[in-house]
């Protein structure tokens, strides 16, 4: 090793006269994390952390004593951007919080959006949105699935559920020209309305996938490796889950009923014929079912939607709030005036503030905007689902071992873009 | 004496290239069946059918830069890949893989050295494999690399005494621990151990995959918790030898299995192969007999490693201390007052009536086992299920 000299030396924090760097003792930076445990950092670059979370976990051999988690990393500030932005200029930003399920994101913002407006959507926009909403749990799903079995070291799994999301994602390219970045809704509308053959496909897929998940059943579900991973791991009473505010597969999966699209119907969920899985145990076993029985029920939810799929317009009838059409704000004068109007000052809302919370594939997907009486919010906040289910994490992980960490935090289902905003 | 010494080295040079050009075609044939089973391609583009594939990676690893932490301990991390890279080629020289080949100058045994203590050699040296990812794990100076080191050592540690007892059952019916006597009793009984001893064979391939360090006993890698374990801190062809060492365990490992439980190089259903002059001809079938037998253990490593998921630690010892320990020194003992009694009280020898009557005292236990370990949990459970 080259000799680096002490000028170097006293350049470069953290490197002593030979070049070597210089360990700083641990108990420096936490002072009460001393004695013989030992602290890792896990993230944030690790294989199961599932994005850039950190957790700083204090190890008792292999038992986890304490878990931190840090988040932050992927902070972008969404929230903040949308003050700045008009109502449907914020679309784009919802495909980038949750990235695994963009289009129920866009449909969540758009659901708000309208609701502070007032505005009706037409049947047509509203059996589209329930599709999207589905495909995205479906996509979701499929995610959490193979990313918890290639966390429990079961890979292959993982590659069955993957195919099963390109085909969603080929779906969503044939709609939006996207396949992450959809941003398909529009304040009272869509961007576009399906275009041929997707109905075909869309059937297509719902009359296979059922198969895909019944492999992927057999080969975990009664699985005695899966099962010992995965009972009485990061288990959940009901008490603790509703104390903590969980929401989705997590707090069913600990035997709350809690379903936004039962409690809450949005988007005439409650005229689809659905079932709510809920689990018993709340451990990491009974979230895996919960949302394995989501995919074959939003299946269901797909196939009633494309049998209903009524015709007509998908946008409403208002020239102040959707765009005309290219030909015709370019024939017609009136046209041309509000196409000008909507893009020089966007889509005025009234003064007032809207909640909605959609049932998203990781929980209940809040949106709360506040207007001033212009076309930007005042605010708008996101109720993260990913975020608040992360917050049970030390209580779930703490006193099981390092190995039982990784699986339970994969089981919470995490998007770090939504829990970093 | 010249002729022992040159034609022990050409029999080392060869068996040394057959496993290291063996370990890279089972790399390339890892990736091709799980792709298989994951509906997918995998390599095809090196090469015709990706054959060249281990080629590409080999060099690339060759040119990769080695890279060393910092705060390392420097001798014994270079160390260390060394240390898990020889036993783990050095195992295989007492396996007998064909029949003997006869030359102009005598006939020469088709085994690298034909040890008096066979088995023992083997247990001896594959343990000193240990060392190595202890080593790794330790010098690297890096947590995840320690808490990988320290559950390889516990790990094989304890799987080590699980194996070494279900041999034992081998070697109480051959009565020798030379492997190619144990061959030999195989071929002349007409029936392989795997009939008399099956549960051996169970506990034996269990604990074999906990030895190898594969799926679903990878805990000591274990990617998802310590990204890569003990050899995270490694790079290019150190990295590339405990790559090698452990598909050379797996290749050891699966020869053992067929030449302990499978009649080795014994062609079935024909003495052909055992009996008369050797011959050329003899010597190529049993080679290919031999490696298909070691092919299929090989691929059912694949196999296993590509559908189940991984062990949690606790229930990893759990497995070998409360389940594989006690089971294997019962068995002993039943298999070993059985052997008497036939032995004495029925004055048979081992051959095929002898087989097939601890056979079916298997078969009994393999199926109090196999309903022990399942309790009401898979079998019943699905069951259940169908009736519901």
């Amino acid at each position: 090793m080259s000799k680096r000299t002490v000028e170097m030396a006293l350049a470069t924090p953290g490197v002593d006269a030979e070049g070597r760097p210089t360990r700083v003792p641990l108990a420096t930076q936490e002072p009460d994390l001393g004695g013989e445990h030992l602290l890792v950092n896990i993230g944030p670059q690790h294989p199961a952390t599932h994005g850039v979370l950190r957790l700083v976990v204090e190890l008792d051999g292999e038992t986890v004593v304490r878990c931190i988690p840090h988040v932050g990393y992927l902070h972008s500030g969404f929230e903040k951007l949308g003050e700045y932005r008009h109502y449907n200029q914020i679309i784009p930003l919802t495909d980038r919080t949750d990235y695994l399920s963009p289009m129920a994101n866009n449909v969540g913002f758009a659901l708000a959006a309208e609701k502070l407006m007032g505005i009706d959507i037409t049947p047509r926009c509203t059996v589209l949105r329930v599709i999207a909403c589905e495909m995205s749990r479906i996509i979701s799903h499929m995610v959490w699935l193979g990313t918890t079995s290639i966390d429990l070291g079961a890979f292959t799994p993982f590659l069955w559920a993957f195919q099963e999301r390109e085909r969603i994602y080929d779906l969503q390219e044939m709609w939006t020209g996207a396949r992450l970045t959809t941003s398909v809704t529009r304040v009272g509308g869509l961007m576009a309305d399906i275009p041929d053959r997707f109905v075909e496909k869309l059937r297509e897929f719902t009359q296979t996938f059922p198969k895909t998940l019944g492999e992927i059943d057999r080969v975990l579900t009664r699985n005695a490796v899966w099962v010992g991973r995965t009972q009485n791991v990061g288990a959940l009473t009901a008490a603790e889950a509703t104390n903590y505010s969980l929401s989705g597969p997590m707090l069913r999966a600990s035997g709350v009923g809690y379903d936004v699209r039962k409690d809450k119907p949005y988007l005439g969920y409650e005229t689809y014929d659905f079932d709510v899985p809920v689990g018993e145990h709340g451990d990491v076993y009974d979230r895996y079912l919960v949302r394995l029985e989501e995919c074959y029920q939003s299946n269901r939810i797909l196939q009633q939607a494309v049998d209903r799929l009524p015709d007509g317009p998908i946008n409403v009838d208002d020239p102040r709030v959707i765009l005309p059409s290219k030909t015709r704000a370019m024939s017609d004068m009136e046209a041309m005036i509000f196409h000008f109007k909507q893009v020089m000052e966007g889509v005025k809302a009234p003064v007032g503030e809207a909640y909605i919370g959609i049932e998203n594939p990781k929980g209940e997907l809040g949106n709360y905007l506040v207007s001033d009486g212009t076309a930007k919010p005042v605010r708008w906040r996101i109720r993260p689902p990913s975020f608040i289910n992360l917050s049970a994490l030390p209580k779930m992980a703490e006193g099981h071992l390092l190995s039982d960490l990784i699986a339970i935090n994969a089981s919470v289902d995490i998007v770090m873009g939504e829990v970093d905003r | 004496m010249t002729f022992f010494i040159v034609s022990s080295a050409i029999k080392v040079f060869a068996v040394f290239n057959l496993i290291m050009v063996g370990v890279a075609l089972l790399t390339l044939i890892e990736r091709r069946v799980c792709a298989w089973m994951q509906d997918r391609l995998g390599p095809n583009r090196v090469g015709p059918q990706g054959i060249l594939q281990p080629a590409a990676d080999g060099l690339k690893n060759f040119l990769k830069e080695e890279t060393s932490p910092a705060m390392a301990d420097k001798a014994l991390f270079t160390l260390a890949p060394i240390v898990s890279f020889v036993p783990a080629l050095l195992t295989f020289a007492v396996i007998p893989f064909a029949a003997p080949l006869p030359t102009r100058w005598g006939v020469v045994p088709m085994v690298v050295a034909d040890l008096p203590v066979g088995f023992l050699y083997i247990l001896a040296i594959s343990s000193l494999g240990v060392y190595g990812i202890v080593l790794a794990g330790w010098s690297s100076n890096n947590k995840y690399a320690l808490l990988g080191g320290l559950r390889a050592s516990a790990q094989m540690i304890s799987y080590e005494i699980a194996l070494g007892m279900s041999t034992v059952a081998v070697l109480l019916l051959a009565g020798n621990v030379t492997l190619s006597h144990v061959i030999a009793q195989q071929q002349a009984a007409h029936a392989w151990f795997i009939v008399p001893l099956s549960v051996a064979f169970v506990i034996f391939f269990i604990s074999a995959f906990a030895e190898t360090n594969r799926l679903p006993f990878d805990l000591p890698e274990a990617e998802a918790e310590l990204i890569a374990g003990y050899h995270t801190e490694y790079s290019a062809m150190k990295f590339s030898m405990f790559y090698i060492a452990e598909y050379s365990n797996m290749v050891t490992a699966s020869a053992l299995m067929a030449t302990l439980f499978f009649g080795g190089w014994d062609i079935p259903f024909t003495t052909w192969d055992s009996t008369g002059d050797p011959s050329v001809l003899k010597t190529l079938a049993t080679l290919v007999v031999f490696g298909f037998k070691t092919f299929v253990f090989l691929f059912t490593y694949i196999w296993v490693r590509w559908t189940l998921p991984r062990f949690r630690y606790d229930q990893l010892m759990a497995l070998g201390w409360k389940v594989l320990l006690p089971l294997s020194l019962l068995y002993i003992t039943l298999l070993a007052v059985a052997i008497w009694f036939i032995r004495t009280q029925l004055g048979w020898e081992y051959g095929p009536g002898m087989a097939w009557a601890l056979g079916g005292l298997n078969l009994v236990l393999l199926i109090a086992l196999v309903w022990w370990l399942d309790r009401g949990r898979i079998v019943s459970g699905s069951v259940q299920e169908e009736a519901a």
